[in-house]
C-alpha cells in the first residue's frame, strides 16, 4: 500500500500499541543539551537506572554558553552549574559530549546534521521544540519535554499519539532577495500559528527540490512555529550528497547501501495525506514580523495591518501592537532598529552567514545599531573565518561571537536592554524572548537583518541586492 | 539491571476547586515561564516565577494579574483560550503550573508538546467549545471564590449555575483515569519488543 514517508518511518519504529492507544516508538537518535536534561538525569539516578543506549545519545552545550570568552568557571554561576551537571551526567552514563574543547560544539540542531548524525529514516528526539529541523533529511524528529527525555534515556522509546499529515507543495521560483526564511514565515502567516496542531508537515514541490539542505533546515526548523511538532522533506540527491563524507555518515559500500534504503523512504506519489496545501513561491516577498507571534508578519513593502481576521485575532493584534509600539497602517520599511542579530538554529549556518556578509561587505553598521553575528557551531565559525566572512562582519562593526543560542533566547549574557528593537534571524518574536521583558523582536532573513543593520532601519533587501552585487 | 514496573500513579478523575481565568489566545511558554528562570537543575520553586513578566507589566499598569489575585491563590483549575502553551518545549511551564497547585487546564486548544508534557506529569489539558469557555470565563471572573468541578469521567465541568461539556484525546483520558499518566513503566515493560525493532533498523549498525 502506498505510504507517506511519515507512515513508513513511523511504522518501522513502532514497538507496540500501548494500552491507552498511544504508540511506543523507538528513538534512533537522542540529542541532549544542558537546559532540558538535568532533571531527567536526576530522575534516572534516583531510580538507579542507566541510560539504555548511550551509543545513540549525543550531547552538546548551546543554550547557556557565553559567546564571548569561555573561561571556566563561567562568570554566571548557574551557567557553570548547568554545564558541570551535563558534563557529569555524560561522564556517568558514557554519553559523548561535544563541548567547546571538542571543536564540534554548537547549537544542537546545527551540529546533528553537520556531524552526519542526522540521517534519513531515523526517529530523532531532543528536549527542544526546534528538533523539527532534522526533518529536512527525511527523519521524523520530535521536540519533547524533560519527562519524555527521561523516558528516552531509560527506554530509548517514546509514547506518542498518532499524527495527521499535511503536504505543503511549494511551486515555482523564489525571486532574488527572497529566502527559505521568507517561505516559512509566509506559510505560517497563511496557515496560522496553530494550524499544525496534531499534524506533521511534509514540505514538497519543485521549490523544495531545488533548495539546499541549509534552506530545507530553515523551513523544517520553524514547523513548530506553525504548530506542527514534526516537519520533513523527502530525501533526495541533495540530501545524500550533503551526508557523504560526514563524520558519522556511512562510508564506501555502506554509503551505497544506505542511499538505496534512504531513497525508498520517500513518500509514494499515490500516498494519502490528510490535507494538501499549494503555495506559489513567486508570490512570496521578503517577510518581516510586526507582532508577538511568528504568524504576525507582512511582506516588507506592506503595512502593519489594521484589523485581525476574527475577534480573537483582532484582540491579539491590538495587544501585540501596543507591546511593539507600532501603529496600524504604518509601513514596515523605515522601522528603526537598535540591534541586529544574525544567529540561531534557524539561520546561523554557513550559507546564511555568506548571504549576510554579501550585503554588509564594504558597509558600516549604522551608528546607533549594535550588531551581533553568532555562528551556529564551531565548524561554521571556522569555515566563516577561513572564507573571510568573520572579517567582513568585524570590518563593518559587528561583534563576531562564538557558537551558541545567544540572543535567540538570551539565557547567556547576550540580550536586549529595555525596549530595544531587534532585527533578528531567529525564530520567535514572543514577548521577552530576547532577554528584556519589554524588548521587541522583528523576525526576518539574515540578508534582511544585514541590510537593516547597515541602514539602521528596515529596508527592502530586493533593492539592496542591486546595490552591492 | 532490575527495573521495577509498578508505577500506577493516583488516578485523576475529578478535580474540584477555585479557578483562574486567563484570557488571550496563543499564550506561549516563554510567557508562562521566561527563559531566565530555566537556569536551574531542578524544577523546584519555579511556581514563584509563573508569568513573571506579565505580572510586573500588569502591576505597572495598575491591574492585578489573575495569578496575583489573593482569592485565587489556592486555585486548582485554570481556564484559558486557544493554542495555550505554544512555542518552546520547556517542561518548566507545566511543571510550574502543577507545582502552583493547578490540576486541570480547560481551553479551546493546546499546543501538542505542551499537552504531552502536561500529561506526563498528571496535569490534565481538556478542551471545551469556544462559547462554553466564554461562559466559564465569565462565571469565574464574576465570583473569585466560585468552585468549579471538573469530572473527567463524565466529561463535564460544572459550577453553581452552569455546566459545559469537556473532552480530551482518548489516550490522555485513559491515562489520567487509570493513573497511568507517567508512561515510563509501560515503556520499560517489553524490552524484547524494543530489541526486535532495533534489530530491523539498518542505520543502527551503520548499514553493515
Ligand atoms: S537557537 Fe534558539 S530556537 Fe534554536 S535551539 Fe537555541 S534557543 Fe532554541
Amino acid at each position: 500500500m502506498a505510504r507517506t514517508l511519515f507512515e513508513k518511518v513511523w511504522d518501522l519504529h513502532t514497538v507496540r500499541r500501548l494500552p491507552n492507544g498511544q504508540t511506543q516508538l523507538f528513538v534512533g537518535l537522542h540529542l541532549v543539551h544542558e537546559v532540558t536534561s538535568p532533571q531527567a538525569f536526576a530522575d534516572l539516578d534516583a531510580r538507579q537506572w542507566r541510560v539504555t543506549r548511550p551509543d545513540r545519545t549525543f550531547a552538546t552545550i548551546d543554550h547557556i554558553i557565553p559567546t564571548g570568552p569561555q573561561v571556566r568557571p563561567f562568570a554566571d554561576g548557574m551557567a557553570e552549574t548547568m554545564t558541570a551537571a551535563l558534563e557529569e551526567n555524560c561522564r556517568t552514563h558514557g554519553i559523548p559530549l561535544f563541548d567547546p574543547a571538542s571543536g564540534a560544539q554548537g547549537i544542537v540542531h546545527v551540529i546533528g546534521p553537520e556531524l552526519g548524525l542526522t540521517q534519513p529514516g531515523m526517529t530523532i528526539a531532543c528536549g527542544d521544540s526546534h528538533t523539527s529541523t532534522h526533518g529536512a533529511f527525511g527523519a521524523l524528529a520530535f521536540g519533547i519535554g524533560t519527562t519524555a527525555v527521561r523516558d528516552v534515556l531509560a527506554s530509548q522509546t517514546l509514547a506518542m499519539a498518532p499524527m495527521k499529515t499535511r503536504r505543503i507543495d511549494i511551486h515555482g521560483r523564489l525571486s532574488p532577495g527572497v529566502y527559505a526564511k521568507d517561505v516559512i514565515l509566509a506559510i505560517i502567516n497563511r496557515l496560522g500559528v496553530h494550524a499544525g496542531t496534531g499534524f506533521a508537515y511534509e514540505y514538497a514541490g519543485d521549490a523544495i527540490d531545488r533548495m539546499s539542505m541549509d534552506e530545507r533546515m530553515t523551513i523544517c526548523n520553524m514547523s513548530i512555529e506553525g504548530g506542527a511538532r514534526v516537519g520533513y522533506c523527502n530525501p533526495d540527491e541533495t540530501t545524500f550528497e550533503y551526508l557523504r563524507g560526514r563524520r558519522f555518515a556511512p562510508a564506501g559500500e555502506r554509503f551505497a547501501r544506505a542511499r538505496q534504503w534512504w531513497h525508498g523512504l520517500r513518500s509514494d506519489p499515490d500516498a494519502r495525506w490528510d490535507d494538501v496545501v499549494q503555495v506559489a513561491a513567486a508570490a512570496i516577498a521578503p517577510t518581516v514580523t510586526w507582532g508577538t507571534n511568528p504568524g504576525q508578519s507582512v511582506p516588507i513593502d506592506g503595512r502593519v495591518p489594521d484589523r485581525g481576521a476574527d475577534p480573537a485575532a483582532q484582540a491579539s493584534l491590538v495587544e501585540a501592537l501596543a507591546f511593539m509600539g507600532l501603529r496600524p497602517g504604518q509601513p514596515m520599511i523605515g522601522t528603526r532598529i537598535d540591534v541586529a542579530f544574525v544567529g540561531s538554529c534557524t539561520n546561523a549556518r554557513l550559507s546564511d552567514l555568506r548571504e549576510a556578509a554579501r550585503l554588509v561587505r564594504g558597509h558600516r553598521l549604522a551608528r546607533h545599531v549594535r550588531g551581533l553575528v553568532v555562528p551556529g557551531s564551531q565548524a561554521v565559525a571556522r569555515a566563516a573565518e577561513a572564507e573571510g566572512l568573520a572579517a567582513v562582519f568585524q570590518d563593518a562593526g559587528f561583534e563576531w561571537r562564538r557558537a551558541g543560542c545567544s540572543m535567540c533566547l538570551a539565557m547567556n549574557p547576550d540580550r536586549l536592554n529595555g525596549r530595544e528593537v531587534c532585527a533578528s534571524s531567529s525564530n520567535r518574536n514572543f514577548r521577552g524572548r530576547q532577554g528584556s521583558p519589554t524588548g521587541r523582536t522583528l523576525l526576518m532573513s539574515p540578508a534582511m537583518v544585514a541590510a537593516a543593520a547597515v541602514a539602521g532601519e528596515l529596508v527592502d533587501v530586493r533593492s539592496w541586492s542591486g546595490l552591492t552585487s | 539491571m532490575e527495573r521495577t514496573h509498578v508505577v500506577t500513579n493516583a488516578a485523576i478523575v475529578r478535580i474540584a476547586g477555585t479557578a483562574i481565568s486567563l484570557r488571550g489566545p496563543d499564550i506561549d511558554t516563554d510567557r508562562i515561564m521566561p527563559a531566565r528562570f530555566l537556569k536551574a537543575v531542578t524544577f523546584e520553586g519555579l511556581e514563584a516565577h509563573l508569568f513573571a513578566d506579565d505580572r510586573v507589566a500588569a502591576a505597572r499598569e495598575g491591574r492585578v494579574h489573575p495569578f496575583d489575585e489573593p482569592a485565587r491563590a489556592g486555585a486548582r483549575v485554570l481556564v484559558v483560550e486557544s493554542n495555550f502553551g505554544c512555542g518552546s518545549s520547556r517542561e518548566h511551564a507545566p511543571q510550574a503550573l502543577r507545582r502552583r497547585g493547578l490540576e486541570v487546564i480547560i481551553g479551546e486548544s493546546f499546543a501538542d508538546i505542551f499537552a504531552s508534557n502536561a500529561l506526563g506529569i498528571g496535569l490534565a489539558c481538556v478542551v471545551a467549545r469556544r462559547d462554553d469557555l466564554v461562559a466559564l470565563h465569565t462565571a469565574i471572573a464574576d465570583a473569585p471564590g466560585r468552585r468549579v468541578v471538573v469530572d473527567l469521567a463524565a466529561s463535564l465541568a460544572a459550577w453553581d449555575g452552569g455546566s459545559i461539556a469537556i473532552s480530551l484525546p482518548a489516550a490522555a483520558r485513559d491515562a489520567l483515569l487509570t493513573g497511568e499518566w507517567d508512561s515510563v513503566a509501560r515503556l520499560l515493560e517489553d524490552p524484547a519488543a524494543i530489541d526486535r525493532v532495533a534489530a530491523r533498523l539498518p542505520y543502527l549498525d551503520g548499514f553493515a
